[in-house]
């Protein structure tokens, strides 16, 4: 008996074990009960910060919120150049300007005349919000949850414990409420500063906040209704429409309204969250969206996995019928008018290693893959003409590769402030324009990108009003037009120009020793250095000797803040397609030292001009002409070398459909189709498991344990010596 | 024994406040609150007011340890050391710099790190003994010299080694289990088997040498000759004699490390994609959210104490001779 009860833990493990197998396959990471389910897979690295429209602002939130909140406008899936189209919204917003005294103006008003912009939108009827408890009521129409007390919130550990849901319909009230948080300070909007720009009467708002709102409790803000608060920048008119009214002309807000910035919120969402307790909880809209999108966050929990499940509210929305033309031929009209969303749940597990999210992607575990370095080589080759292509070995899996050039500038900057190497003197231009010659970004795109890359030519990328393909996008300064293409001028012309800078052979005159630049350099870890040789090697063709400052992100932000810095590398990933959103990165007033974000300080009267009249001007033939002088004016002053515009590749299993990139817009998810059967046959066609190794090992204990055996017995039966 | 434990307690008290304010001084070496406010609030278009008011909110407005303007105990008390310090003496951690509660995070995430810390240990022990006594009874042949070889190349191995090659050998070659993942309840169970092997491989070089020499200095004991000269066979010699006496250091060594194993391990934790305290840990470095990693380090620092102490305690109970005073 006592020999039994020892030995019962042993079966119980090895059931267990059997029992975690389960049916094949056994590596899947996924329920059996999820097997055929029209179920999306993916990975998330990072756990996404905020999942508040208000503060999210990083494309692995938008991820998620985009797909759960709706904006009144959204871009065409399809069409190129991106195209603004309503989402909530019934159509575009109509836009009138009045001038100084409130007279209405015509659309082609001179913007010096225009004093407000009001934009006035409507949205679609009968739109309801997910099933959510802060809609529950009882039977008298109180609300079921917003008054909890001390006893309810003890037993509460997430939002499932509020058993009760309820739902609204989506009114204009939502969208001002939404605005009127954006002003929040407590809630630290990270456009709270652009909008006071530009939205009427922003400022006053935020300080009326701050004086009606009661104090924090123990360093949490209870509920603020702030649909108390009066405001003349965003105004309801009626049920379904409301009214925004910036200063001046803005054409650029648009845009926004396409963001999740401006996605409705109701007032009940945070009349819930705003109870006290609550944040100890963690129960916070930061956490637990509340949307009226195809989709609702029915799981968060992002140290694990993160689940978007079907909205059985959403309001009906049909893929596009339009697009270019290469979608006809492509197939990617095949699903024109079917209603969306078309998967019934996306699964988001967190990976934060790329080793097994790749190896769970080959596996068939999840749907699509980013192309990591390590697998570049396992993945991509490239034909004899350049263009990237799969290995055999991925299309034998059926796997597809998109890529897509980004609406992404890296740069190098020259800090204009700099007494050597910044200003507007003739010899600092040209070691600038020098520079720009010798520092070859094809091959840095080819050793450090693994090829995924457009050299620059000018601040805008491919996709955004003003960038110039061919001939007449290339920089005359740095490149030539041969055979076709774009052709890096030789060093030697590099050279002359340093010459004439005064610094002949990169020596520096006065002290006869080559010239010394310093570059800021970022990232310093194992990866970074081979880079970091690469660009000291680059100024070295000059003749200049190049002294990295290497350190680390805090420390290079703070230089650049303090404009200290002389030569360094930068990204901006552009907000919206309008090329006003690249060049304010070059704009006089908008410096890094004056708090900006022009962080090579650049600053050119003329330039400044030109982009106080092209940022009010509509898309066509003359705004192109001020831009192409805009670019110009770059070129020749030199105050940054165009690195180059990321592409990105992606692959795709052959069971997921639509994935066609938007760079622009984040709310795609609605838009992929899944074939589940073949999914499933695949996996298990796969992943059957490999047993000779059990075997194998266990023959290897019992033919080792063997002969220790006899040799243990041998020994206990010999006689001592 | 109460007044020995009171006493190491209190002992703790200044080892804690030191802990506390090398954290604290190594973080804000390289981390000045406006780089946290920077990283909470995001890159683009982060004003002054912004920052400001970030911190403001969370007490980060205040001078590092020393305020010259508050005057009297306000210069200690009004400082972020002082005012960020003091609650968590009380095992009241806060919030995170992005505003979850710390304190729900560490009850939530450490049953994960138990789940796959106990089964190491106990496995990795079980395993680790026996292989160790198996040495032992074969001592001075070739089965001894080959498996101290064994060890030793074991040990030389890096940990992430063991991690990658057992993802590769036994998620992705074998397909026996998947390759990283988690789960709740039952389903845990499929997602646990690849981090305890490879937890368990990893220990066992150098957890085996170290009981292996346990085992050989009590072999040679007076009472180990004796019971042989008594007739006894080497099994039950190595069973019931050596291992009884060779188990005191091993047991009071586990001891050691038990309140450490809701502390996660980093490295495993963060590759199998488990949401226990080791990666809660490694994410908050990462983000550079101080309010986490300042509780992870004290609340480390509170378990490595108590397991010491635990320590004193067992070597009490399992040998009779030893006095606490």
């Amino acid at each position: 008996m006592l020999r039994a009860c020892r030995s019962w833990p042993l079966p119980i493990v090895l059931v267990l074990l059997l029992g975690a197998c389960g049916q094949p396959p056994w590596n899947n990471p996924y329920p059996a009960s999820q097997s055929g389910e029209n179920i999306l897979y993916g990975a998330f690295t990072e756990r996404p910060k905020h999942l508040d429209p208000v503060r999210s602002y990083s494309a692995n939130e938008y991820a998620f919120i985009a797909q759960i909140y709706e904006p009144p406008l959204q871009y065409h899936f399809l069409k190129r150049p991106y195209e603004l189209v309503p989402l909530t919204a019934q159509a575009l917003p109509e836009v009138r300007y009045l001038d100084a005294k409130g007279e209405p103006l015509p659309a082609d008003a001179d913007p010096e005349r225009i004093a407000i912009s009001e934009y006035l939108i409507e949205i679609a009827p009968g739109i309801q919000y997910q099933p959510h408890p802060a809609f529950a009521q009882d039977a008298a129409g109180a609300y079921r949850y917003h008054q909890l007390d001390a006893k309810a919130l003890a037993r509460l550990k997430t939002l499932d414990d509020l058993p009760e849901t309820g739902t609204r319909e989506l009114i204009a009230e939502d969208y001002v409420y939404q605005i009127k948080r954006l002003a929040t300070p407590w809630l630290h909007s990270p456009i709270a500063g652009l909008m006071g720009e530009h939205i009427l009467g922003f400022q006053a708002l935020r300080e009326r906040i701050e004086a009606a709102a009661p104090e924090p409790v123990n360093g949490a803000r209870l509920f603020f209704d702030l649909r108390q608060v009066a405001f003349e920048g965003a105004e309801v008119i009626d049920r379904y429409r409301y009214r925004v009214r910036l200063e001046g002309r803005y054409p650029q807000f648009l845009y926004w309204l396409a963001m999740p910035f401006f996605a409705p919120m109701p007032w009940e969402a945070e009349a819930l969250y705003g109870q006290p307790g609550m944040r100890q909880r963690n129960l916070t809209l930061d956490w637990y969206p509340v949307g009226t999108g195809p989709f609702m966050l029915s799981e968060n929990n992002p140290n694990l996995r993160m689940v978007l499940e079907r909205n059985p509210n959403f309001h009906g929305e049909r893929y596009p019928s339009e697009g270019m033309p290469e979608d006809h031929a492509a197939g990617r009209l095949a699903d024109a008018g079917k209603p969306l969303p078309f998967i019934d749940q996306a699964i988001y597990s967190l990976e934060g290693e790329s080793i097994p999210y790749w190896n769970k992607f080959l596996q068939g575990f999840y749907d699509s893959s980013g192309v990591s370095s390590d697998a570049f080589d396992q993945a991509i080759q490239f034909d004899t003409g350049g263009e990237a292509e799969l290995t055999d070995e991925m299309r034998a899996q059926g796997i597809t590769l998109v890529t897509a050039v980004q609406t992404t500038i890296w740069y190098m900057g020259f800090n204009m402030l700099d007494p050597l190497l910044g200003g507007d003197s003739e010899s600092a231009r040209l070691l600038r324009q020098a520079i720009s010659i010798a520092v070859d970004f094809e091959e840095y795109i080819s050793i450090f990108a693994n090829g995924r890359g457009v050299e620059g030519q000018g601040p805008i990328p491919p996709g955004i009003f003003g960038h110039r393909e061919g001939e007449a996008g290339i920089n005359p300064v740095v490149f030539d037009w041969r055979d076709g293409r774009a052709v890096r001028k030789p060093v030697e012309e590099a050279r002359a120009l340093l010459a004439d800078a005064g610094y002949p052979n990169g020596r520096d005159p006065h002290t006869g020793r080559p010239l010394t630049l310093y570059y800021e350099a970022m990232d310093a870890g194992p990866d970074g250095r081979a880079r970091l040789n690469w660009i000291r090697k680059q100024f070295a063709k000059l003749g200049i000797e190049l002294v990295v400052r290497a350190t680390d992100y805090n420390r290079f932000q703070e230089k650049m803040r303090e404009g200290t810095g002389q030569v360094f590398m930068w990204g901006w990933n552009a907000d919206y397609p309008d090329p006003e959103n690249l060049f304010f990165l070059l704009y006089g007033p908008n410096r890094k030292v004056d708090g900006g974000e022009n962080a090579a300080n650049y600053r050119n009267p003329a330039f400044d001009a030109l982009f106080e009249r092209m940022k009010n001007m509509d898309d066509g033939p003359e705004r192109q002409a001020v831009i192409d002088e805009m670019t110009a004016i770059l070129r020749h002053d030199a105050p940054w070398s165009f690195g180059f515009y990321p592409k990105s590749f992606s692959l795709h299993h052959q069971w997921l459909d639509n994935v066609q990139p938007n760079l622009m817009a984040n709310n795609t998810l609605k838009y992929r189709r899944l074939d589940p059967a073949l999914r499933e046959e695949l996996r298990e066609r796969w992943n059957p498991p490999v047993l000779w190794p059990l075997g194998a090992l266990l023959l290897v204990l019992v033919v080792g344990a063997v002969p220790a055996l006899i040799v243990a017995r041998r020994r206990e039966r010999g006689r001592a010596l | 024994m109460s007044a020995y434990i009171l006493r190491r307690l209190l002992y703790a008290l200044p080892i804690l406040i030191g802990v506390n304010l090398i954290t604290f001084l190594l973080f804000f070496v390289v981390n000045s609150p406006d780089d946290m406010a920077r990283m909470q609030l995001g890159d683009k278009r982060v004003t002054q007011e912004a920052i400001d008011t970030w911190k403001g909110e969370r007490g980060y407005d205040k001078p590092l340890l020393y305020n010259a303007a508050a005057g009297g105990l306000g210069a200690l008390t009004e400082t972020i050391f002082f005012q960020k310090s003091l609650k968590l003496f009380a095992f009241d951690f806060g919030q995170s710099d992005s505003g979850r509660d710390i304190g729900f995070d560490i009850r939530q995430r450490m049953w994960p790190s138990l789940a796959i810390a106990i089964p190491t240990l106990l496995v990795g022990l079980a395993i680790a003994i026996s292989y160790a006594l198996m040495i032992v009874f074969f001592r001075a042949t070739y089965i001894d010299v080959g498996s101290v070889v064994l060890l030793v190349a074991m040990m030389s191995i890096s940990g992430l080694f063991y991690i990658i090659g057992g993802q590769f050998l036994i998620g992705k070659l074998f397909r026996l289990v998947p390759i990283s993942g988690y789960d709740t309840g039952l389903d845990a169970l499929k997602f646990l088997i690849l981090p305890v092997v490879v937890g368990v491989v990893a220990g066992i070089g150098s957890s085996t040498r170290l009981y292996r020499t346990f085992f050989l200095e009590e072999i040679n004991r007076d009472y180990v000759r004796t019971a042989r000269a008594k007739g006894l066979h080497e099994r039950k010699v190595l069973f019931r004699h050596v291992l009884r006496n060779a188990l005191i250091p091993i047991l009071t060594g586990v001891v050691a490390v038990l309140p450490l194993l809701f502390m996660g391990a980093l490295i495993i934790e963060s590759f199998f994609g488990v949401p226990g305290l080791g990666s809660y840990t490694i994410d908050a470095i990462n983000r550079q959210d101080f309010s986490i990693v300042r509780a992870m380090v004290f609340l480390g620092s509170v378990l490595y104490i108590v397991g010491l102490i635990m320590t004193d305690l067992s070597y009490t109970l399992v040998d009779p001779r030893v006095r606490l005073s």
